[in-house]
């Protein structure tokens, strides 16, 4: 099973598409396309193309454009890796599209940080395919294309903030000068910190400029491990508005992370793994079912279970025959949390059955 | 290349800021102040020497015996400098997390490993070249005694240290640092047992020491290099003042032969490969 262009079953969108309630339950356009028209027969390059290693098949006949495949910002299939006996990942298969937002939930132990180290080249897969951009995770043009904070991590504390910055654009290439490091200073809430020493910040602090470090290089996808884990309620809010952004920006990110909530309110899509396998995958209204309905009435409140929105007015009909006075309704679905639940549960099921 | 002079540039800055070379500064400058007091004692007894009848020199004698354990105080501390460079350049700085957002930088495992060499080999290679430069000056100076080959001794000084260098640096693609230090430390110290052994030996004329310390020298050529710079730095001194002091101090000098030099610099190639192919199927 996978995420996003490779599996068309799951709503059936395009990734980078997502809905957002706050904008009245509307797809938001496809910031990103996965597949670009290549006008072959007028000779024009795509820019995206060539900055992710040009890997497009341009098919033109006649003249006509056609359509040419971009490589997913992460592309990992039938990955599996060993431990000894231990079996850390058993075929996982998930896709990040460019532009893409997905959260990467699990119990502990369940693979998580193992399918992202690979795709960074940090730990070596035993089998299968991991790839961003299409370069294959680990090689020299992987790694320039993405960035990284890891869930256990440390700079070296003697740095300031902007020391650390100049050694990551170093190492990256990067030509964005001060400019670039005062930018992104600024989108963690560090501008003020600049010339601070790593030492003397607090966790969260340190957790915002490795943020902000992983951002060095424009990379195109974004693996977060964790990322929220120091971080009070406001610097949460501040990352959560910071991945909108990049979002916004064109730049794919697979979010780590043990915080349903926030994987609920950012996320376009959610994989979740347990004991190393993908047990499900979907955008998160996706993953929530219809739990019925819920009226606050003068006599307190009443669910109806069983009940869907076609069957609102009946049930209010009834109830102010009744002689209730009616000052809400709410139609119930499980939360994300619900739904992560069930899944890891029913995994579990399945291998005892199995067994 | 770039990446290797940002890797040793960070690393070297890392010391500076933490003030390691501030601190080996202030304890070589004790250790100078100390070894020229010494030497100043010794050549003023040495000049209330009279005329001996076996044709014993007391002021090379004397000048021999205290540069050479001035080579071997400036080895240590050169060993000691090289180590805690290197200590934890992999293994230790994972566990920490301080490795991984730099290895996950287009920068390759060779060039880390590289650049973390070079910061370390540099270092402690001059480290040992300054401050046995001054002990022979100190030495020639207080007592108008120089040593035959001053440069060639220290070149090989300065090259034993570097071979520390590379071997702790893969001594820690594989153990912590606490592990790494001691393992290293002790792969020294027992390199220099073996070279006594060897001096022991040659007086004994005994095969089976005598083949420890030579086994002992190809496997850690460190050894050799510092028994070779022993033997450089007296090679012209002749009669029974040269057959004393070829003795010296610690572990005595052994002349290792033409290939010791190109043995050496296929042997630090030898464990850059090997460090290198670790590191790159090592999981972080």
């Amino acid at each position: 099973m996978a995420v996003g262009a490779q599996r068309p079953g799951v709503g059936g969108e395009r990734p980078g598409a997502r809905r957002d309630p706050a904008r009245g339950g509307e797809d938001r356009p496809a910031r990103v396309l996965t597949r670009v028209l290549v006008a072959e027969a007028h000779g024009e390059d795509d820019d995206r193309g060539d900055a992710h290693g040009g890997d497009g098949q341009a098919q033109g006949h006649g003249g006509q454009p056609t359509l040419a495949a971009v490589p997913a910002a992460l592309a990992v299939t039938a990955l599996t890796k060993r431990y000894g006996t231990t079996h850390a990942l058993r075929g996982v298969d998930l896709t990040v599209g460019e532009g893409e937002l997905v959260g990467l939930l699990g119990p502990n132990g369940a693979g998580k940080s193992t399918l992202v180290k690979i795709a960074c080249g940090l730990v070596r897969a035993t089998g299968g395919t991991a790839e961003i951009c299409g370069a294959p995770a680990g090689s020299a043009k992987a790694r320039g294309a993405l960035g990284y904070l890891a869930e256990l991590f440390r700079f070296p504390g003697w740095a300031s903030a902007d020391e650390l910055l100049v050694l990551h654009q170093r190492l990256t290439g990067s030509d964005g000068g001060a400019a670039e490091r005062a930018e992104l200073l600024a989108l963690v809430g560090l501008a003020e910190a600049r010339e601070r020493r790593i030492e003397t910040m607090s966790k969260g602090m340190q957790q915002r400029l490795g943020i902000a470090q992983a951002l060095v290089g424009k990379p195109a996808l974004l693996l977060l491990d964790e990322p929220t884990s120091a971080l009070d309620p406001a610097g949460r809010r501040t990352v959560r508005g910071l991945l909108d952004e990049l979002r916004d920006r064109g730049v794919a990110v697979l979010l780590n992370t043990h915080l349903l909530s926030e994987v609920e309110q950012v996320c376009d899509r959610v994989a979740i793994i347990d004991r190393g396998l993908l047990i499900a995958a979907g955008r998160p209204d996706e993953l929530s079912r219809p739990r019925g309905v819920e009226v606050e009435t003068d006599g307190g409140t009443r669910s109806f279970a069983a009940a869907s929105r076609e069957d609102v007015p009946a049930i209010v009909e009834r109830l102010v025959r009744a002689g209730e006075r009616i000052y809400e309704v709410r139609l119930v679905r499980s939360t994300l949390e619900d739904a992560y639940l069930a899944a890891v549960e029913s995994a579990e099921a399945d291998r005892e059955a199995a067994a | 290349m770039n990446d290797v002079l940002v890797v040793a540039t960070h690393a070297l800055r890392e010391s500076l800021r933490r003030r390691v070379f501030a601190v080996v500064v202030c304890l070589t400058l004790a250790f100078g102040g100390l070894y020229a007091w010494g030497t100043s004692e010794l050549f003023s007894d040495v000049s209330n020497f009279g005329p001996n009848d076996v044709g014993l020199d007391p002021r090379t004698l004397a000048g021999a015996t205290i540069l050479g354990l001035a080579m071997f105080g400036t080895l240590f501390l050169g060993v000691v400098l090289a180590v805690f460079l290197t200590l934890g350049a992999v293994r230790g700085d994972a566990e920490r997390g301080l490795l991984q957002p730099l290895i996950v930088r287009p920068l390759g495992r060779r060039q880390y490993l590289a650049g973390r060499f070079l910061a370390a080999g540099s270092v402690a290679g001059v480290y040992v070249l300054v401050v046995y430069a001054g002990a022979v000056v100190v030495t020639g100076v207080l007592g108008d005694w120089w040593p035959s080959d001053p440069v060639g001794a220290g070149v090989r000084l300065a090259a034993a240290v570097v071979v520390v260098a590379a071997l702790a640096l893969l001594g820690s693609i594989f153990l912590s640092a606490n592990a790494n230090g001691i393992a290293v430390l002790m792969v020294f110290g027992a390199g220099l047992l073996a070279g006594l052994l060897g001096s022991i030996g040659d007086a004994l004329n005994s095969n089976t020491l005598q083949t420890i310390a030579n086994t002992s020298s190809w496997l850690l050529p460190f050894e050799a290099l510092y028994r070779d710079a022993l033997r450089v730095l007296v090679a012209e001194v002749p009669g029974v003042t040269g057959a004393i002091i070829q003795l010296g101090p610690l572990g005595g000098s052994h002349n290792a032969g033409p290939l010791l030099v190109p043995y050496t610099l296929l042997y630090l190639a030898g464990v850059g490969l090997v460090a290198a192919w670790s590191f790159a199927r090592s999981d972080l």
